[in-house]
């Protein structure tokens, strides 16, 4: 039982390997203790797999995973003090909600277990609920028994595999902020499984966004978000408009880019590129869309282009634009009332400030880590894990 | 384009035509009739055991029980009046519950076995657990025949037993088999990960949720071993008794009364047994 | 769905993959032992004795002895041939009836019995709870000539003044069917309970007649309950020996019947055995082509 101090989870060199693949390629991280974070990925990227391992599940094809001093990576995953929120929850059927909480505690020997499975009830608002059995619940209830059932062992590290994904999206909401409330409550760490980045920024401290069995980026939701390292994590995460564009010289901060005959100046701390060729990111939401006509402030980066599609959103209004040289570029706009529409058609300047540009290694693939479809949508499946 | 959809609308708006009533009770009938049909072929199966209960209590009038003679309750109590068939019941009901024992535990280590295991030998086990459900019994009894001639075994209640628990192990094994492929192997995951080692695992997880399968698996066993006359038939030898047996034997020399009796006694028993168990699930999942 | 590689990885699930490491690999074998061994001694062994019993000569006083006599099945087949083709014969006609019976039954229970299907299950089982043989004699007396059934189909003219159904065909194969009626009613339904509703709605939804969706959709779909049930039947009718027994007449016969006596009453136990091995043979084939055919290979 590791009431006392909490320990950080350190994963050294871990690896797993289903015959020819490589599902975990070598992973190094260390989660702080009592931190909520999360491992984003899509599916297939191994964080799942990742997640089995530090349960007992898996068992590591090399590496070591260790909290404190202890490397618990041979240990069966009742010897481990690590408990898991399972997709699709894993309740036992055949007994009822307090039995389920009280699960743990029992095989522990602990013998009053009234008192503690209660106050657990009541920290995931579930008062009165003990009697009853896992299918009179509904969705969002049963989540929270399954995060009761694990949380009253005080694991040194809660894991939470897709907590959320069976939930319709109002719940989803509700369920985020509730988590995040808990996770503060109980001081633990959690270490949460997700292909939802909206979901992994919301309640996340901190997220290590996975691709193909590696660690892409590691870091807090609004580094993640304002500064990515790689093209993947730049798509991935939120959407980015990429551009190539030829390093045309330094001043003492900044780097002078050339976009196909524009000049756009780019902080040297935001650029992740070697060399002259790189990719020029902005988000759309930074773009700012401006009539032709109007004048451009001077300071900022400027693009030209005519507005091929005009999309009200109601909170903000979605415009693709071409640009001169026919690249399509996605810009937001707020419709806070002091611009109005534009057409489709309209010729437009499009500015940016220049802390708001990144740049990224050129030889990346352009595509990587877009988003096409809400995998929410398919995912509901037992069988199928990441 | 316009014209078309006006023609459209057009016919949609036009009133239904009023129905003749012969055509309603067509369509009520078309509606009903796998209902009907199900409710006659019920009735169907149902018409033995009429006459089953029925001639149970009939006052036959020679050794025969076939033609009704009058209303009496005599085989009812003086069940045992017939010398030789409750000897013969309470042997079917001992060879019945140990070989369902047996059986039981048999198949249910094979099920365990083939279901979470992956082994050397999986497709012949598979194999070998199908065929004797393939076999049609007169084979099967009459090779084990076979056998205990050429081995100088003596028939009787062992070699009974021996044969029940064979045809048994197959439908326990493929009984147990289904309910073990349903269960969610997260569950079992979940209690290793809330401390429960491999043995609590079982007997807190496993055991509880594949009960159901295992419990309808021995009920199938008991009544396929208590049942079972053609097997038995072949190797039971002259002396042991069966209450299948019995009722062959009766067939030839006059069939008295109480073997209906036993034959109501043995459909309400365990139509009482299997609705109880059925309602108190369906109340269960309802509550 | 991402641009970044998708494939799934195929992670072995199952406690089985987190419990085997420990328990070691001997384990399923140890779980087959007791089951396997019995099937081996008693099944498989005793087959292998059929076969070489039925290679035997010799006579019931003296003992037999292994001549590898091939002419043994050769003897059977010439006297009992008719008994072989009628057991085939009966045996398809019973399926076919009781497939008859069975598919609306079934059917009704798994689309329209709602919070009823488990009672009427239960219902569908009960009438086979009584024993074999005393639901048999039961059709005896119902088939009876003066009972109630022949009364009413001389009256009608169906049977003439003299006609009765028992020692005729006609009970046999009712017999039959009726006798092995759950073993198609059960796979049946099992299959048809799988089908999703919507389906047919759907199949109605795209032009599909209620006929045609049957015929396109559930039917199709049905096609593994009725394989395993249609085998189910045929099986044991094949080889049966007791609806002949109370219902036939010797001219009805059938292979069970043969084997029986000749095994038990005349102790001819080579040829017995010889018919045994025919059976099972013929059955075996029967099985394999008849899978292969209607394509649905994982039957168990």
């Amino acid at each position: 039982m590791p009431e006392g101090s909490l320990q950080d989870l350190r994963l050294v060199g871990l690896t797993k390997r289903f015959g020819a693949m490589t599902a975990v390629d070598d992973i190094e991280l260390t989660i702080p203790s009592g931190s909520f974070f999360a491992l984003l990925g899509p599916s297939g990227c191994g964080k799942t797999t990742t997640l089995r391992m530090v349960a007992g599940l898996e068992e590591p094809t090399t590496g070591a995973i260790l909290i404190g001093d202890q490397d618990i990576s041979r240990h069966k995953p009742y010897k481990r003090p690590v408990n898991t929120v399972f997709q699709n929850y894993a309740l036992f059927p055949h007994l009822d909600v307090f039995e389920n909480v009280a699960f743990g505690l029992r095989r522990r020997g602990v013998r009053n277990v009234k008192q503690q499975v209660d106050e657990m009830l009541d920290l995931v608002e579930l008062s009165g609920f003990g009697p009853r059995k896992p299918a009179q619940l509904s969705g969002g209830q049963q989540q929270r028994v399954a995060l009761a059932r694990a949380l009253i062992n005080r694991p040194q590290v809660l894991l939470l595999d897709e907590p959320l994904g069976a939930l319709d999206l109002k719940l989803r909401r509700q369920m985020q902020l509730e988590l995040k409330r808990i996770q503060v409550e109980v001081g633990l760490t959690f270490v949460h499984v997700t292909h939802d980045q909206e979901e992994a920024m919301t309640m996340a401290d901190c997220i290590a966004v996975m691709n193909a069995g590696h660690i892409e980026q590691l870091g807090s939701p609004t580094d993640l978000y304002d500064n990515p390292s790689t093209v993947f994590v730049a798509n991935f995460l939120g959407q980015s408009n990429l551009v190539r564009a030829q390093v045309t010289g330094t001043d003492s901060d900044n780097l002078l880019l050339n976009v196909q005959g524009n000049r756009v100046v780019v902080p040297r701390a935001r650029s992740r590129a070697e060399g002259t060729e790189v990719l020029l990111g902005v988000r759309p939401e930074k773009l700012h869309l401006a009539p032709a006509s109007a004048d451009a402030t001077p300071a900022a980066n400027t693009f030209t282009g005519t507005v091929l599609d005009t999309s009200f959103i109601g909170v903000s209004t979605q415009y693709v634009v071409r640009t001169a040289w026919g690249q399509e570029v996605t810009a937001f706009a707020q419709n806070d009332g002091r611009a109005a529409l534009v057409p489709p058609g309209a010729d437009v300047v499009l500015s940016w400030h220049p802390e708001h540009g990144f740049c990224l290694d050129a030889s990346e693939d352009l595509t990587a880590g877009v988003v096409i479809d809400d995998e929410a949508d398919v995912r509901p499946t037992a069988g199928a894990r990441t | 384009m316009a014209t078309a959809v006006a023609a459209a609308s057009s016919r949609v708006a036009k009133p239904p035509v009023k129905r003749p009533a012969g055509e309603a009770a067509w369509r009520w009938l078309r509606e009903h009739l796998v209902v009907i049909y199900a409710a006659l072929a019920l009735l169907y199966m149902f018409l033995p055991i009429f006459v089953v209960v029925m001639f149970s209590f009939n006052n036959p009038a020679g050794r025969y029980n076939f033609t009704w003679q009058g209303f009496t309750t005599k085989n009812w109590t003086n069940v045992c009046g017939v010398p030789g068939m409750c000897s013969a019941v309470t042997l079917s009901l001992k060879i019945g519950v140990l070989s369902t024992i047996l059986a039981t535990l048999f198949g249910t280590l094979i099920a365990f076995a083939i279901v979470r295991h992956r082994f050397y030998g999986r497709t012949a086990t598979n194999m070998l657990i199908f065929l004797p459900m393939a076999t049609p019994e007169v084979v099967m009894g009459s090779s084990l025949l076979a056998l205990f001639i050429n081995m100088n075994v003596s028939l009787g209640f062992t070699t009974i037993l021996v044969a029940h628990i064979l045809f048994n192990i197959s439908f326990v094994v493929v009984t147990v088999k289904a309910r073990l492929q349903g269960l969610d192997p997260r569950l079992e995951q979940a209690a290793m990960d809330l401390y429960a080692n491999e043995w609590q695992t079982f007997r807190r997880i496993t055991l509880p949720l594949v009960f159901p399968g295992i419990l309808a698996a021995a009920l199938l066993a008991f009544s396929l071993s208590f049942d079972d006359f053609i097997i038995t038939n072949f190797n039971a030898g002259s002396q042991t008794v069966t209450f299948p047996m019995f009722v062959w034997g009766a067939a030839q020399r006059g069939i008295p009364a109480q073997i209906n009796v036993i034959g109501t006694l043995m459909f309400t028993i365990a139509l009482v047994v299997t609705l109880a168990v059925t309602l108190a699930g369906r109340r269960r999942a309802h509550r | 769905m991402t641009a970044a590689p998708t494939a799934r990885i195929a992670s072995p699930t199952g406690p089985a993959s987190v419990v085997r490491r420990k328990r070691g690999r001997f384990l399923p074998y140890w779980l087959l032992l007791p089951g396997l061994a019995w099937l081996i001694i008693f099944f498989v062994v005793p087959m292998v004795t059929l076969l070489t019993t039925s290679l035997q000569t010799g006579d019931p006083f003296n003992g037999y002895s292994l001549t590898w006599h091939w002419a043994n099945y050769s003897d059977a087949l010439r006297t009992y041939h008719a008994q072989l083709i009628r057991s085939f014969e009966y045996a398809a006609i019973a399926t076919v009836a009781a497939l008859l019976i069975a598919y609306p039954l079934a059917y009704a229970i798994a689309f329209k019995a709602g919070r009823w299907k488990n009672v009427l299950l239960v219902l569908v089982v009960a009438p086979f709870f009584t024993s074999f043989l005393v639901r048999t004699l039961a059709w005896e007396t119902i088939l009876s000539d003066n009972g109630f059934v022949v009364r009413v189909l001389r009256d009608v003219g169906l049977l003439g003044a003299n006609g009765r159904l028992l020692a005729t065909p006609v009970a046999v194969v009712c017999g039959l069917t009726y006798n092995f009626l759950p073993f198609m009613t059960l796979p049946l339904y099992a299959s048809l309970e799988k089908i999703d509703p919507r389906l047919v709605h759907a199949a109605n939804d795209l032009y599909a007649n209620s006929f045609t969706a049957f015929w396109k959709v559930t039917w199709p779909m049905s096609m593994p309950g009725v394989v395993g049930g249609t085998l189910l039947t045929f099986i044991p009718a094949a080889g049966d020996f007791v609806n002949v027994q109370f219902l036939g007449a010797p001219q009805q016969q059938m292979i069970g019947n043969v084997i029986q006596s000749r095994f038990l009453v005349a102790s001819d136990y080579p040829v017995a055995s010889s018919l045994s091995v025919m059976l099972m043979f013929l059955i075996l084939v029967l099985v394999v082509v008849y899978i292969r055919r209607a394509g649905t290979e994982e039957l168990v």
